[in-house]
């Protein structure tokens, strides 16, 4: 059967059951790779998309239940060659050590900046507390988002 | 000239096209054996070869971990990549670039002090010569092996060398693919493991049935003894199957495991393996004191569950992997799987950091078994989370015992460590095996214990010995043959549970001497360089305001210098405690001779102090019944966002010393600061980690 969705601006429609994990749809049918598998528990935050604007763990939210709501997933901030201002920031703190955490990290900075366009450190760590980084990166993340906002980093 | 000694990546890679070749469009191919794991490694290799060549750091294009194109290092771990493979590339840069001048001084007839390069091109006398690397270099200048005769540049006239500089690989891991997780290639499968709970399992029923119809799609099984894989095209319908299966395979032999044999104290009385380093044992004349620590089984936990991919076709099999080590997984998955080590072809992928031996060549193998079996076709085995957390190997949980004889002024004329733990290193090449081994029809013998030898730094033993001047000191070391679970490497081996207990231990001295515990370190410690980062942190957090014990606030300080021969480094943290630990503040200096780019240092120096401190205080793998029971991000909780504390890190100036690696400076340090400071807002000293809130309360009643 076919799950009509927008990620990124663009509809697509693919053709899944209606119970596949969003994760699954996004990087196996959609080639959106920078959308992570961590846990599938909803524990970690790698696999973080937007979701009508809101982060929510695309692991093991079935895709069924996002027809025609706006996905937006790292690739619709930026590109390699057009980075989104928070991705650039990201480079230039060199906020990252293997970097596995980043994507989801970054996505849920996003809506952050949204929302509030310059947070205080608190509401930073806040935000980003549903997401875990092993290398203990998390100092430079924290700086990574400040700049953003600092640079006034809006969509 | 024979007395030259090269470093070891060259003693094993001679020729100077295993490693430089100058590319047409203007590039410097840089081939290396050690592989980005998330430290930055890469980056400052490039710095090193761009500065001895002069060329522009942009031109270095690095290839890195591939048994078909890249020179065989070993594995990238202990803080060895900047000692060992960064003195080859420079050496071998150097002796490149002078090769080259040489002959173009003949050609021009010139002494070569006339000539320079400018970013690849060749001046002589600062004016034009209309040769470059790229136009004048031939196959001759290449083919030869290196002597390690040319002497490098002076740190002094360093243009690229020690400045800090931006990663490549950060871009595509902020705005896309970039892992082994993403790659795809034609023909490809899915695959999971239906993992044989332990060693000794046997699986005597699977129902496939039930198992397919999870799955929901088309799913094959391969089965091999007691191995058993799901492969399919539709990754959601064989996460299905896997996900199900445990509940549809009936094992005999599985293990009983108790929660007890989980601690680091079962150790005590289990057989083991028996050394004595350092000085004989003296008979005591003065006060004895001994005090003893532990540290439980912890785990790798990488962010992401580990990946293989594997094709076989026509007798030769192609690995992608995230290991640590390209040539070791080449060897160990040829000879596993009766393939000639020539046909297998491994190359390195980007993973999450792995800070140790985790499952990523496990997966690797898993791969290869199935490709094996699926010619054809790519394999892609992706483990699960509980996968990850149950069955990569873990780092053995650790007990050590410090006793002193104390002088008539409580100063430690005789010391003694005594430690008990299994296996740090149990990688195959050192007595392990790999996971799907032992599942296999010719399943791999019972591994066997091993450490590291002393001149490797040691395994339970590392930093057993500490730096202070002290008469005598000695490490007796009891290798358990067997642990309950497997083990192997995680950043530091020994090093953060001795470091742990003998840094927490001198502040007990300092305290039964009624003396400062910095003042008391001080007064025992010649060693400059040490000095120097004590007395440097000292002063930035405010040591001397330091307040009385028991108050809830806290401030401990510890140092060490990793291996007694890596990087030095000194921390202290400030927390408070109230049921539970709230770190505040760290201060941490550290000493790494030389450093290649500074801003990569201070990256991995605070990622240590933040996972370090993360083991300290939380980290604990729970074993019970067949294996580890700690399956995921609630039961083995690690150091979020919210607990993260600020960190004021210095990187002590001396590019005059030989670089030390520092990827695990920070770790036994940060352990013993925060062990500090806990019985110094207590009053009363915790000597098992983790430092939870349990624990707390425990000692608060005591
Ligand atoms: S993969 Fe979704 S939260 Fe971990
Ligand atoms: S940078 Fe490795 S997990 Fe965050």
């Amino acid at each position: 059967m076919a799950i009509d969705l927008v990620v990124n601006g663009q509809r697509v429609s693919v053709a899944v059951e209606p119970t596949t994990p969003l994760l699954d749809v996004l990087r196996n049918h959609l080639d959106l790779k920078g959308t992570r598998y961590g846990c599938g528990l909803e524990q970690c935050g790698t696999c973080m998309v937007l979701i009508d604007g809101v982060p929510e763990y695309s692991c093991a939210r079935e895709v069924g239940t996002v027809g025609g709501r706006a996905i937006t997933t790292i690739e619709g901030l930026g590109t390699p060659d057009r980075p989104h201002p928070l991705q650039q920031a990201f480079i230039d703190e060199q906020a990252g050590q293997c970097g596995y955490c980043l994507s989801g990290i970054i996505v849920t900075a996003k809506a952050l900046l949204d929302r509030n366009p310059s947070p205080s450190r608190t509401q930073i760590i806040e935000a980003l507390d549903n997401h875990l980084c092993r290398c203990g990166t998390h100092t430079r993340i924290i700086a990574a988002v400040e700049r953003a906002a600092k640079a006034g980093a809006p969509a | 000239m024979s007395d030259v000694v090269l470093p070891l990546s060259l003693q094993t890679n001679r020729r100077l096209d295993k490693w430089l070749r100058f590319q047409p469009d203007r590039t410097v191919r840089l081939a290396v054996g050690k592989v980005e794991i998330g430290q930055g490694v890469l980056i400052a290799l490039s710095q090193i070869a761009a500065e001895e060549l002069d060329v522009a750091l942009d031109r270095i294009d690095i290839l890195a971990g591939d048994t078909a194109e890249a020179p065989d290092e070993g594995s990238t771990s202990s803080s060895l990549s900047i000692t060992v493979s960064g003195a080859s590339v420079r050496l071998a840069s150097a002796e490149l670039r002078a090769r080259v001048l040489g002959r173009l001084a003949q050609r021009l007839n010139c002494a070569p002090a006339e000539l320079s390069v400018e970013d690849g091109v060749f001046l002589q006398n600062g004016n034009p010569t209309g040769h470059d690397y790229w136009s004048f270099s031939s196959a001759e200048d290449f083919a030869a092996d290196i002597t390690g005769t040319v002497a490098p540049k002076k740190p002094s006239s360093y243009r690229v060398v020690g400045k800090p500089v931006p990663r490549r690989d950060l871009l595509p891991k902020v705005t896309g693919a970039a892992f082994i997780h993403d790659i795809v290639r034609p023909d490809l499968l899915h695959a999971r493991v239906v993992r044989q709970p332990s060693r000794s399992a046997v699986l005597t029923a699977l129902d496939t049935a039930a198992i397919e119809k999870a799955a929901g799609a088309p799913i094959r099984f391969v089965r091999l003894a007691n191995f058993v894989a799901i492969v399919g095209a539709d990754e959601t319908a064989v996460q299905r199957a896997a996900v199900a299966a445990p509940a549809h395979a009936t094992w005999t032999g599985v293990p009983t495991l108790t929660p007890a044999m989980g601690e680091a104290g079962y150790f005590r009385g289990q057989p083991s393996d028996d050394r004595h380093i350092g000085d004989p044992v003296a008979p005591a004349s003065g006060e004895v004191v001994s005090q003893t620590y532990s540290r439980p089984y912890v785990a790798h936990a990488a962010l992401a569950p580990s990946c293989g991919l594997a094709e076989f076709r026509n007798g030769r099999l192609e690995v992608w992997s995230h290991t640590q080590g390209v040539y070791p997984l080449r060897n160990s998955v040829a000879d596993i799987l009766g393939l000639p080590r020539e046909q297998v072809i491994v190359h390195h992928a980007h993973g999450a950091g792995c800070y140790g031996h985790n499952g990523a060549d496990d997966a690797a193998l898993d791969a290869a078994i199935i490709a094996q079996q699926i010619p054809g076709q790519c394999i892609r085995v992706q483990w699960r989370r509980e996968e990850e957390f149950g069955f990569e190997p873990v780092s053995t949980a650790h007990m050590t015992k410090v006793s002193a004889v104390l002088d008539a002024n409580r100063k430690p004329v005789d010391w003694t460590v005594e430690v008990w733990a299994g296996s740090h290193v149990q990688r195959p090449v050192f007595g392990g095996n790999m996971l799907a081994h032992e599942a296999l029809p010719n399943p791999a013998p019972p591994p066997k214990a091993n450490d590291p030898t002393e001149a490797n730094g040691g395994g339970g033993t590392r930093n057993g010995i500490p730096l202070y001047d002290f008469p005598a000191k000695r490490v007796i070391h009891h290798l358990a043959l067997e642990t309950v679970v497997r083990t192997s490497s995680l950043r530091g081996l020994g090093a953060l549970p001795n470091v742990y207990a003998i840094e927490c231990f001198m502040d007990e001295l300092a305290e039964r001497a009624g003396v400062d515990p910095v003042a008391y370190r001080l007064s025992l410690l010649s060693d400059q360089r040490a000095r120097r980062l004590i007395e440097d942190v000292a002063a930035r957090c405010q040591w001397s305001k330091r307040g009385p014990a028991g108050t809830g606030r806290g401030l401990g300080l510890a140092w060490a210098q990793y291996k007694n021969r890596a990087a030095y480094a000194c921390v202290a943290v400030e927390l408070d405690v109230d049921y539970e630990v709230k770190l505040r503040r760290v201060w941490c200096a550290a000493d790494a001779g030389l450093v290649i780019n500074p801003d990569g240092a201070r990256n991995q120096l605070d990622g240590g102090i933040i996972h370090a401190a993360s083991m300290t205080l939380k980290e604990k793998v729970q074993i019970d019944g067949a294996g580890i029971t700690s399956l995921d991000w609630d039961s083995y909780p690690i150091m979020r966002f919210s607990e993260v504390p600020e960190i004021d890190t210095v990187i002590m100036h001396n590019p005059d010393m030989p670089t030390l690696g520092m990827g695990e400076a920070t770790f036994g340090p940060t352990a013993a600061a925060i062990g500090n400071a806990v019985a110094h807002a207590l009053g009363v000293r915790i000597r098992d980690m983790p430092l939870t809130r349990e624990r707390i309360a425990q000692a608060l009643v005591r």
